[in-house]
């Protein structure tokens, strides 16, 4: 058996039995099938979406087409816009917020966290009847700021931060005060750097977040200027004269693009930011 | 020299303010008219739409139409509302006929006649298709403007009839016709499974309506034309469901509840021999069938008959006066026989007046391609789409009903009772 | 704190806590504004009938909790809804971990299977549904494709009540548990490797050692993935737009689907807010158990 200093995943300890391989192999198969059918039917003519014969020639017409049929580059822009705006904020938000419960003491300190908690569970899809009609009150309907609002104040990130920051040694507090440093730029110096794994798993978990929402977005947008890349697909999509799957798989395709790229490229970022961050 | 070259700069300059200013005015005056449309996938019909946006926008300098691309009807009148009631509404909006009681009720639209006034307008007016002035009228007004309508046709594969035994250029006349040419039509393979079937009836979506082309052959009529009042556990009602329960059950019909997104495909793909659907698939079949393909009415029983389909334009009371008349001109240029025929070329609904059909493009594509004028040729024996007040709520029972039915959750009769009774229930208050 | 302030401490204290509140009121005013009081007004709006046309709501009572337990729609939507939830919950947990345990060994090919089982999180719902709705497509669908070589019956998979809901569920799991995977993942990854070593040496089974050793440190992940998995089973309902509509015969309608129709289909904001009510009610209690739990787990750090 294994002895002294072993390499962090000792291959002699609990070597992989082939039953294992074999399984996650077939699941991953399984799970990677709707990508692989997507790319098949985007790069073939429209009579190949149903037969899967590997002669078919390839094309590229379905993107031109998908393209051309609908504003996609507008919705792309909105999506970035969007998701852009709601990460800033939730950022911003959750910082000053997570520094307040973690920092001070104040009365009705615990009953304003009971009250970022119940976001952890109630989100604001669900209150979608109320929230919309605010948003017509506020005369924001139709616009990327609708979209976005009612998710700038994230109990997740709050939750997150507060535990970082609880975990952050006091002395780096004294410290940056010996120096003469106000509670924000205490905030800024110390506590924003030392919590950076955390603002990165968690921007990560957002941005896919937003990036796939589509039920309020749904409700809270008519037109194309404010309309993200999840209602544009939905719109393209719903075909009074039959699905046309060459189509619509080439504009998801374009849609998922940038997250795909995005995460084959960093996936390892990715996965460490999440142990740094200590999401137990 | 220096002079010179000032007063040259400033009379320039001087030019081009007066220019930038009236341009400037211009698109101040300009009236924006949004409109939501609920037409598919993009290419030829996108295209045609923004077409006669800037044609339009040409012929009246003063007008702005946005066309906005809004997804199904059920969509689009969903946004519809949501921006109505958010107080920004679209200036006018192509919606389902049948969302006529649903919108009086929510207070959303103007009626037509507000904006006819001269002889040329009420004559515009007169000039569609009776039938489908049936769900464009109620209360002595008319609150919709007919644009893609259409009647429900049997779509049927010619080569496979041939393969059959059975005239190719005839198709089922009455239900006996159907039911038999549909046994021959349905083709097994070895193991018993079925890889053909002879005919197909969707159910999801629009289920009501299918229903409508078993009712009204059979001779009864699903609503009233106040929209207070259905009719549902009638005997002849539950004769017609159970006519399309019995064809699934015989095996010549798709078992369960059938997609309504998928059978054009599955027409094209020769899973089925003749399929029932909207008229409006016509043109997507014709680019996309590789085979010669035929279109029939709907086949009678006691009578002969289809409802009608599709969708009107209304106009929203939220949006400004001076919107709603540019709507209303917007509205009146788009159903020109020209216009109305191009449109029917391009999507395969009917045209909406009978003067369309006599311009010269037209009749030659009549003439060229006659399965383009049999859901014309159904207007006489068609009747209206069933339309009530609280209609998606209603609408979603009969189709619930329907879907019971088919997948033999319930027998047709119970399920058109229980519908009914909860229809009397949501139209009470109506009455 | 303030060393060396010269200020009275009492008011040093409400000093700080003013600071602490400026600092909160940015994000306490937003989720107030879009959590608390939508969940408020939604109580409220329940008691009252739909607002038509130009005639205002009413006080009408429970009416609308009445009209709603008298529903049969809303009671499929419910059972179908723990159905749903029961199903995706477990499964998408439990594949999650399995993932994750294969992904941290050493396996062939690993960073392939970790981008497949991570791909789903990234397609947007609504994209991929209509590739699974190609899937299910009977006759020529995928899986009937697959069925047939296998000489076994055609199905029609979401045209059948008895089979829609599975389908639907399907696509949620396969949705879900790629995006838990990366939190067990880590998790796994964060696990001394001595203890590895010291179960090695000791002669323990690798069942042993992950029931005693590794699944007893992961509590705190498992339970943090099943709050978001519960959240979920309430909220994934994208797929159902494009794959039933809730279809055949409301055999996959579920609560939050069942809402948008009544609330933006109908129009019926009364029934809509009494529908609300209920999702609320359910989220809030799980969310007070989950707080129970959390709240000794924060206590253990």
């Amino acid at each position: 058996m294994g002895a002294g200093n072993l390499p962090h995943q000792g291959p002699a300890l609990y070597s992989v039995s082939w039953l294992d391989t074999a399984a996650a192999w077939l699941l991953a198969l399984l799970w990677i099938l709707p990508l692989v059918y997507a790319v098949w039917t985007a790069f073939h003519p429209a009579e190949f979406s149903t037969r899967f014969d590997l002669a078919a020639p390839w094309t590229l017409e379905n993107f031109r087409h998908a393209w051309q049929a609908a504003p996609f580059a507008r919705y792309f822009l909105n999506t970035t816009l969007l998701v852009g705006m709601i990460l800033a904020a939730q950022l911003v938000l959750s910082t000053l917020a997570a520094y307040a419960f973690a920092r001070y003491e104040f009365r009705g300190k615990n009953v304003a966290f009971a009250l970022v908690l119940v976001q952890l569970m109630i989100m604001p899809d669900i209150l979608l009847v109320e929230n919309y009609q605010t948003m017509a009150k506020l005369g924001l309907v139709d616009s990327l700021l609708a979209i976005g609002l009612p998710y700038f104040a994230s109990a997740f990130a709050i939750f997150l931060l507060r535990q970082t920051f609880l975990g952050i040694p006091k002395e780096l507090d004294e410290a940056a005060r010996v120096e003469g440093a106000s509670a924000l730029q205490t905030l800024w110096r110390v506590y924003v750097p030392l919590a950076k794994p955390v603002y990165t798993a968690f921007a990560l978990v957002s941005v896919s977040f937003h990036w796939n929402n589509f039920l309020w977005p749904l409700i809270i947008t008519n037109s194309v200027e404010s309309r993200p890349l999840t209602v544009g697909l939905q719109v393209f999509s719903s075909v009074e004269q039959g699905v046309e799957w060459s189509t619509i798989t080439a504009a998801t395709l374009m849609t998922s693009a940038p997250l795909l790229l995005a995460f084959l490229l960093f996936q390892r970022q990715f996965v460490q930011s999440f142990m740094r961050a200590g999401i137990k | 020299m220096h002079r010179k070259t000032f007063i040259q700069t400033l009379a320039v300059a001087g030019a081009v303010a007066t220019i930038g200013m009236s341009g400037q005015a211009l698109a101040q005056a300009q009236v924006e008219v949004p409109f939501y449309y609920p037409v598919a996938v993009g290419g030829a019909i996108a295209k045609t739409i923004d077409g006669f946006a800037a044609d339009f926008m040409k012929a009246h300098p003063g007008i702005k139409v946005t066309p906005i691309y809004a997804g199904t009807y059920q969509e689009t009148i969903v946004k519809a509302l949501t921006a109505h009631k958010s107080g920004k509404p679209p200036a006018t909006s192509v919606l389902l006929s049948t969302d006529m009681f649903t919108l009086i009720d929510e207070d959303a639209i103007a009626p037509i006649d507000q904006f006819v006034k001269t002889a040329d307008d009420q004559a515009w007016l007169k000039s569609f298709y009776p039938a489908f002035m049936a769900n464009s009228q109620t209360g002595g007004k008319t609150w919709g403007v007919p644009f893609q309508r259409s009647t429900v046709v049997m779509y049927y594969n010619k080569d496979l009839f041939k393969q059959a035994g059975l005239d190719p250029n005839r198709a089922p006349q009455t239900w006996k016709e159907l039911s038999e040419a549909a046994q021959k039509l349905t083709r097994k393979d070895a193991s018993g499974k079925v890889t053909q079937y002879g005919i197909q009836i969707p159910s999801t979506g629009f289920g009501y309506w299918m229903l409508q082309t078993l009712t009204t052959p059979n001779g009864v009529l699903l609503a009233n034309d106040t929209g207070t009042k259905v009719t549902l556990d009638n005997p002849k009602v539950i004769e017609a469901l159970d006519y399309w329960v019995n064809l699934a059950r015989s095996g010549v019909h798709p078992s369960g509840v059938v997609e309504w997104g998928t059978t054009p495909k599955d027409f094209i793909e020769q899973k089925a021999a003749i399929i029932v659907t909207t008229t409006g698939n016509l043109t997507n079949l014709k680019a996309n069938a590789k085979f010669d393909f035929g279109v029939g009415q709907i086949a009678g029983n006691v009578r002969k008959g289809s409802p009608t389909g599709g969708g009107n334009f209304y106009i929203f009371k939220k949006s400004t006066p001076a919107q709603q008349q540019a709507a209303f001109e917007f509205i009146k240029w788009v159903t020109q026989p020209e216009r109305a025929a191009q449109w029917s070329m391009d999507t395969g609904y009917v045209a909406v007046s009978p003067a369309a059909y006599d311009t010269p493009v037209l009749k030659k594509y009549g003439q060229d391609f006659p399965q383009a004028l049999v859901a014309r040729d159904q207007l006489p024996v068609s009747v209206a789409e069933f339309s009530t007040h609280d209609n998606q709520r209603v609408t979603k029972l009969l189709n619930d009903a329907v879907q019971a039915a088919l997948n033999g959750s319930k027998t047709s009769a119970q399920a058109l009772k229980d519908a009914q009774r909860e229809a009397d229930r949501l139209l009470r208050s109506y009455q | 704190m303030a060393a060396g302030s010269n200020i009275a401490p009492r008011a040093a204290v409400s000093q700080h806590a003013l600071h602490a509140w400026l600092l909160l009121l940015p994000a306490l005013a937003l989720l107030v504004a879009f959590t608390h009081w939508p969940a408020l007004a939604t109580l409220i709006d329940s008691f009252f009938s739909t607002p038509r046309g130009s005639r205002p709501g009413h006080w009408v009572g429970l009416e609308n909790y009445q009209a709603m337990v008298e529903d049969p729609v809303f009671w499929q939507a419910v059972r179908n809804n723990l159905w749903f939830a029961g199903a995706t919950i477990p499964l998408s947990m439990g594949l999650a971990l399995a993932m994750a345990l294969w992904v941290n060994e050493r396996m062939h090919g690993r960073a392939f299977l970790r981008m497949a089982y991570f791909t789903p999180t990234v397609l947007p719902m609504i994209a991929v549904a209509n590739i699974w709705l190609f899937f299910y497509t009977p006759q020529y669908g995928l899986l009937e494709q697959i069925t047939g070589a296998f000489g076994l019956p055609s199905h029609n998979w979401l045209g059948d009540p008895a089979t829609a809901l599975a389908c639907i569920t399907l696509v949620a799991i396969w949705k879900e548990a790629g995006f838990f995977m990366i939190f067990y993942l880590a998790a796994l990854q964060t696990l001394n490797p001595s203890l590895k070593e010291a179960a090695a040496i000791e002669g323990a089974s690798r069942w042993y050692y992950f029931r005693r050793v590794q699944w007893p440190l992961l509590m705190p992940t498992t339970l943090f993935v099943l709050v978001n998995a519960v959240v979920n089973a309430f909220r994934l309902v994208d797929h159902v737009f494009i794959l039933t509509r809730g279809g055949p015969d409301n055999a996959t309608s579920l609560l939050l689907y069942h809402l948008y129709e009544v609330g933006f289909k109908f129009w019926d904001a009364g029934y809509a807010a009494a529908i609300t009510v209920v999702l609320v009610v359910v989220l809030a209690s799980v969310a007070l158990l989950q707080f129970f739990v959390l709240d000794k787990r924060v206590h253990y750090k």
